[in-house]
């Protein structure tokens, strides 16, 4: 074969290059219906052999919202505070979200043995899905919450509904970040699944769902503790949803005490945690060489 | 002709024996050992396939074949060393490779070939060419799990070949499945040889090989010791010795 052949032949070729698919998440939403299959195969598998199904994705948390309101309303005496199911409801929303996902997206590498054995899937694909599945089960909780409030004389404000667009932001992504890295992690370490009981036990205690913001302020007076409270991104997640449901619920909004500024706070943390995802990504492809033979 | 697949001093090391706790790492340090040792599966690799070449891979039970083909395929990446190819890759691995057990079939299917890179309509459109050549007809809704090796290698070789790849690489599934289906592959690998795909073949079948190849590769204990025609390398790994059959201690 002639040189101008090959040149000629190659050039109408695809690329020599190292083979396997790298793009990360950028290559997640160029697959968009592969994403779709293994979302649907997650539902499928979760409620095969279960006879309630979906509805489990109701009844959990209506068992467990009934609880907050008893034990925290009627035993503790919480039910003092104006339009505390709200409060309770639209911060156990956010809390139960990410716990899921936090659940979910650690295992889903280790999960998907075999699919990630296989060839040419970006595996950010797997915690992406699992970011997804617990979407479809909080959806129909916000929609519910919505009529709740609705029915409560919910006349949200513009800054409301700011806060209501930057906590979902904040909480998705997020959640992504830490599906991401944990992902990974949990490939070499199994030690994870035990750290994220830990973290879902950690944050359902360090955001004001089940108590008030207010008794943090009162006990720490802005000191470097309440600083610290406010730095985690689930809690300022969980009170960007309540100054959208709750506050607006009250019939003196300004009653409901909130940290000052919380929209910028809430910017803030949008920003860091779309680095988080960032970060989390490179951790992610960084691990993801070792996948195959880890496994 | 074009390059299609490029091995260049390609190495891989695997951890034996793991110590991930902590501590048996601590106990490890203590008695001054390492705590992981690890061997070479591969050690500096070097071949080129041109495009339209098919390879035959041959070697004794862990030699590194899969894992080879494991780098070739972009599931693993080299320790050391290049591997770069040309154009898409499909093919075959692991016969469960790729499997929910928990699905059917036909979701399975589906799933299998969106993996290959396929997109809804363009399986919506195979779908009954995958399963006609599959022969599972009867059992398309039963879950996965439920299979026999021979119908989990029929459903995933029948989604490979589905997929318009510029390379194709199969390990070893053609050994479960039973010979009428075996003569259906053949015949289809033939048919991919054909169409100018690049083949690589990992068998112990010394006749498959024949049948399809055009050049083998002989891989032992992870060096690539020939590169050359076919029945030069079944002489060399004495599998044409009837008598020895039980060759390893010989020259290998
Ligand atoms: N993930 C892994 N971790 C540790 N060792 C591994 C891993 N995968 C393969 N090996 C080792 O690498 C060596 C080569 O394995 P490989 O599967 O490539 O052999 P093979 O040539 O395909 O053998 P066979 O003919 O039995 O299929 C074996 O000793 C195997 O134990
Ligand atoms: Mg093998």
């Amino acid at each position: 074969m002639s040189t101008v052949g090959t040149r000629a032949d190659e050039q109408s070729l695809p690329p020599l290059q190292p083979p396997g698919d790298s793009t990360g998440l950028f290559g997640v939403f160029r697959r968009r219906y592969l994403l779709k299959l293994l979302v649907q195969k997650e539902l499928r598998v979760r409620y095969q052999a279960s006879f309630l199904g979906l509805l489990w994705s109701y009844i959990k948390p209506l068992i467990r919202f009934l609880t907050y309101l008893i034990v925290i309303g009627y035993v503790i005496g919480l039910k003092d505070l104006e339009g505390y199911p709200y409060h309770i409801f639209s911060g156990m929303i956010i809390v139960t979200a990410f716990s899921e996902t936090l659940r979910a997206g650690t295992r889903s590498v280790t999960k998907n043995k075999s699919l990630v054995r296989k060839m040419n899937v970006p595996r950010e694909m797997f915690p992406m899905a699992s970011v997804l599945v617990t979407a479809y089960h909080v959806v129909p909780q916000f929609v519910v919450l919505l009529i709740a409030v609705w029915l409560a004389g919910w006349h949200p404000d513009g800054p409301a509904l700011v806060a209501g667009v930057l906590s979902v932001a904040i909480l998705v992504t997020f959640s992504l970040a830490v599906a991401l890295a944990f992902s990974a992690f949990n490939v070499y370490y199994r030690d994870s699944e035990n750290f994220t009981e830990t973290i879902a036990h950690l944050v359902t205690w360090s955001t004001p769902m089940i108590y008030t913001f207010e008794m943090i302020a009162d006990r720490t007076n802005g000191n470097w503790i309440e600083q610290v409270y406010l730095l985690n991104p689930v809690a300022i997640a969980v009170m960007l949803s309540q100054r959208c449901f709750w506050v607006p619920t009250l019939e003196d909004p300004a009653t409901g005490v909130q940290p000052d500024n919380l929209q910028l706070r809430g910017v803030l943390m949008l920003v860091a945690c779309l680095a988080f995802v960032w970060l989390a990504q490179r951790i992610f492809s960084r691990l993801e060489s070792g996948f195959a033979e880890h496994l | 002709m074009a390059d299609a697949i490029v091995c260049e001093s390609v190495s891989k090391r695997f951890t034996l024996r793991e110590s991930r706790t902590l501590k048996r790492r601590l106990v490890a340090r203590a008695h001054g050992r390492e705590a992981n040792r690890s061997f070479l599966a591969l050690d500096t690799v070097t071949f080129t396939v041109e495009q339209g070449e098919s390879i035959g891979l041959m070697g004794l039970n862990g030699s590194g074949k899969s894992t080879l083909l494991k780098l070739i395929s972009g599931v693993m990446r080299p320790d050391s060393g290049d591997v770069l190819t040309r154009g898409a890759i499909a093919g075959l691995i692991e016969v469960t490779a790729g499997f929910h057990p928990q699905l059917s079939g036909r979701e399975n299917i589906y799933l299998n070939a969106a993996i290959l890179g396929m997109s809804e309509t363009e399986i919506n459109r195979k779908f009954d060419e995958i399963v006609d050549f599959s022969g599972i007809e009867k059992f398309l809704d039963a879950p996965v799990g439920n299979y026999s090796s021979g119908m989990y290698a029929r459903l995933g070789f029948s989604v490979a070949v589905s997929a318009e790849s510029d390379i194709f690489i199969i390990d070893e599934v053609l050994a479960v499945g039973d010979p009428p289906f075996k003569k259906k592959c053949i015949r289809r690998i033939k048919e991919i040889r054909d169409q100018g795909r690049t083949i690589v073949f990992v068998s112990h079948n010394t006749t498959q090989v024949q049948r399809i190849c055009n050049r083998a590769l002989v891989l032992e204990q992870g060096v690539l010791t020939f590169d050359g025609t076919v029945k030069d390398a079944i002489h060399k790994l004495r599998y044409d010795d009837e008598d020895d059959v039980d060759a390893e201690g010989g020259e290998l």
